[in-house]
């Protein structure tokens, strides 16, 4: 029994037993592999992880909350801030759970410029798994490279909406701004060297590394039953075998009408899982590069038009009366969906990311719930980490790739 | 006179409402026949009472009993092949009907359906744990628990899981403020120096542009310099000028080093 005081706080849950040789240690909240706020509480007998406790919690923020007291337009930034490494990809899944309650068809032109945005925001998250997974492990040259060509899909992300971490790129009803002049050669160009990197530096560097090799093969074992229990989803399902992709499965945009392949890996273990990360980059730049010629055959429509729930575009808002007396309703006391709820998955670099939402017919959300793909991650943590070593612990963070803007919401 | 704020719901509402406004419904539609979900409301209503189903947005609905709920996602993951349960939480009805909304959001990998199952249960009511069949609901209903203090039974380890041990109330419920309640803006001054010093450290300011003038630790002021930690008051400061505060302009023409003022 704990006795507890200021000094010596409550111990969550945890078994001093002094009789054997358990030693319990704390991995965070300030350690530079647990990729943000994670706190592990680990218990080690000899080198041997025991048992496993992550808690979380230290970077929540109240965002389900927030939710309930923003209009649904003043919401989309904020969801920036779950995912900071791909956040369009959040900006994307809220924008698409609040086009399907209220039904809006998205004019194609931003169809294509959301699905070249997605897919730019897979390739920095996974050149971001790479380089940070790798520098985890030990291979920290890995990290400079990798980070080189993130900086450059970056700069085309602030190309197009000024930003290189919190987006905002996409809005309700479809994108703010056209494509800036020569973004396309950009694009095309950094496809290419993308496409030149993975194969010469990245995977050059670490496929047939030997080191590498060893820290990840066999490690962070998680069978199909397991990821299938534990809501595993994105990279870590088809790292089990289970080719599900919601891109494909559930199409959303215009991943129906485009070619590419869902690679899955039967090795169940981190080094499937890292090469999953690598091949998923060449099916993006495939993507892109089938989406540089579709954006040429497109109407310059960027916004739905359905002035109930979407402000005209600005040169009507400027000339015209009633577009003006609609936007100006808009802002001020914003959108009021359909009463009724919805939930919209989506493919997100991490997995499955999906926003429930609950409308009462209010302009703001009754209930948000944001499906968060590490935040089930976090929780497999505590199974998939028992009977493996200290050393490995760090390896099935980084493989796993969560994100705690994500997690603790 | 005061604005009137419900105390059963404090979250922001629109400050314009039209009386004649109907708000339109996300249209509802019945089960086709011979749709894979037709089979699923069949396998179900064998074993548990469905109260209400239909399909929304793509995606089945189904209200059943909360009482039901370990049953119906069992029939659902062996005998209808949902074998993944993404997300389950709560939703707070308890201004308008005294009960919470539970859903469980279900996923079926081999035929891309999804299954919403949705139970209502009252105030103190606790549902049954599903985590021995979805281990993804331990995280989940935690997280349940720690917003709305919902308890499910026999749950592993029903705790907290994002908020602090111990935290009093329940952040996601409607009666609960943006701002925190009354805990909430004293937890850290009574956790850390205890309750006693709530009157030392005053209240807490959430005003990130507020200067308090006769603070002389935490602000300086341009041109009424008084020592760090001096203690002035309202009206008895003493006029300080001090030269830096006044702006110079270097004369650079004339090439003499004599400073005019400004004009």
């Amino acid at each position: 029994m704990q006795v507890t005081n200021k000094l010596t706080p409550f111990f969550e849950n945890l078994n001093f037993e002094r009789d054997d040789n358990t030693m319990v240690i704390n991995f965070g909240p300030q350690h530079p592999s647990a990729h943000g706020q994670l706190r592990l509480v680990l218990e080690l007998d000899g080198e041997l992880v025991t048992k496993a406790y992550p808690d979380i919690g230290y970077l929540h923020r109240g965002i389900e909350k927030m939710a309930e007291n923003m209009t649904y337009n003043e919401f989309l930034p904020t969801t920036d801030r779950l995912d900071y490494i791909a956040s369009t990809s959040n900006n994307y899944a809220y924008a698409l759970s609040v086009e399907r309650l209220i039904g809006l068809e998205v004019p194609r032109r931003a169809q294509v410029i959301r699905t070249m945005l997605l897919e730019l925001n897979r390739i920095i998250s996974h050149l971001f798994f790479v380089a940070t997974h790798a520098l985890d492990v030990g291979a920290m040259s890995v990290f400079l490279y990798a980070f080189r060509e993130r900086e450059f899909a970056m700069d085309l992300m602030e190309d197009y909406c000024g930003a290189r971490l919190t987006h905002s790129a996409v809005r309700i009803g479809g994108v703010p701004l056209d494509l800036p002049k020569n973004w396309l050669t950009d694009l095309s160009k950094f496809c290419t060297k993308v496409n030149y990197e993975l194969e010469h530096t990245y995977e050059a560097l670490l496929t047939e590394n030997r080191i590498w090799k060893m820290r990840l093969e066999d490690v962070g074992v998680l069978t199909p039953e397991d990821a299938l229990s534990w809501g595993c989803t994105g990279v870590m399902i088809r790292g089990s075998g289970i080719k599900y992709d919601i891109r494909k499965e559930e199409p959303y945009e215009l991943y129906g009408e485009l070619d590419f392949d869902v690679p899955i890996s039967d090795k169940r273990d981190s080094y499937g899982r890292y090469a999953l990360y690598m091949e998923e980059m060449r099916q993006s730049v495939r993507i892109l590069k089938q989406l540089i010629p579709m954006y040429d055959k497109t109407e310059p429509k960027l916004m739905a038009h359905a002035p109930q729930y979407i402000s005209a575009p600005k040169e009507e808002i400027m000339t015209q009366n009633y577009a003006l007396m609609q936007h100006f309703v808009l802002v001020t006391q914003g959108m009021r969906p359909p009463v009724g709820e919805v939930y919209a998955p989506t493919e997100s670099p991490k997995g499955e990311l999906g926003f429930y939402i609950k409308s009462e017919g209010e302009p703001y959300a009754y209930r948000l719930k944001c499906r968060a793909p590490s935040f089930f991650h976090t929780g497999l943590l505590q199974e998939i980490l028992v009977g493996t070593y200290i050393a490995d612990v760090v390896t099935i963070i980084g493989s796993t790739n969560i994100v705690f803007g994500e997690v603790d919401r | 006179m005061r604005k009137y704020t419900p105390k059963d719901n404090v979250q922001k509402k629109s400050y314009y409402t039209d009386r004649f406004w109907v708000a339109p419904r996300v249209p509802t539609s019945e089960v086709e026949a011979g749709s894979h979900f037709e089979s699923v409301v069949k396998t179900i209503s064998n074993v548990v009472t469905i109260k209400d189903v239909g399909v929304q947005i793509g995606q089945l609905r189904i209200v059943i009993n909360a009482t039901d709920n370990f049953k119906t996602l069992q029939t659902l993951r062996d005998a209808c092949g949902y074998a993944m349960c993404s997300e389950l939480s709560a939703v707070d009805y308890l201004a308008q009907d005294g009960e919470f909304e539970v859903f469980y959001q279900m996923l079926n990998l081999t035929e891309a359906k999804r299954v919403r199952v949705v139970c209502r249960i009252k105030k103190d009511e606790a549902v049954e744990s599903v985590v021995p069949l979805f281990k993804s609901a331990n995280f989940a209903e935690r997280e349940m628990f720690d917003m709305f203090g919902i308890k499910a039974n026999n749950h592993p380890f029903m705790k907290r899981i994002l908020m602090p041990d111990d935290w009093e109330g329940y952040p996601l419920l409607k009666t609960y403020p943006l701002h925190g309640d009354e805990f909430a803006s004293w937890y850290e001054v009574d956790k850390i120096f205890g309750k006693e010093y709530r009157d030392v450290v005053g209240p807490e300011n959430r005003d990130p542009a507020s200067v308090e003038r006769y603070d002389s630790q935490r602000f300086s002021r341009v041109g009424y310099e008084v020592p760090f930690g001096a203690e002035i008051e309202e009206g008895k400061e003493e006029e300080n000028p001090i030269a830096y505060s006044e702006t110079f302009m270097v004369d650079y023409t004339t090439g003499t080093t004599t400073l005019k003022k400004r004009k």
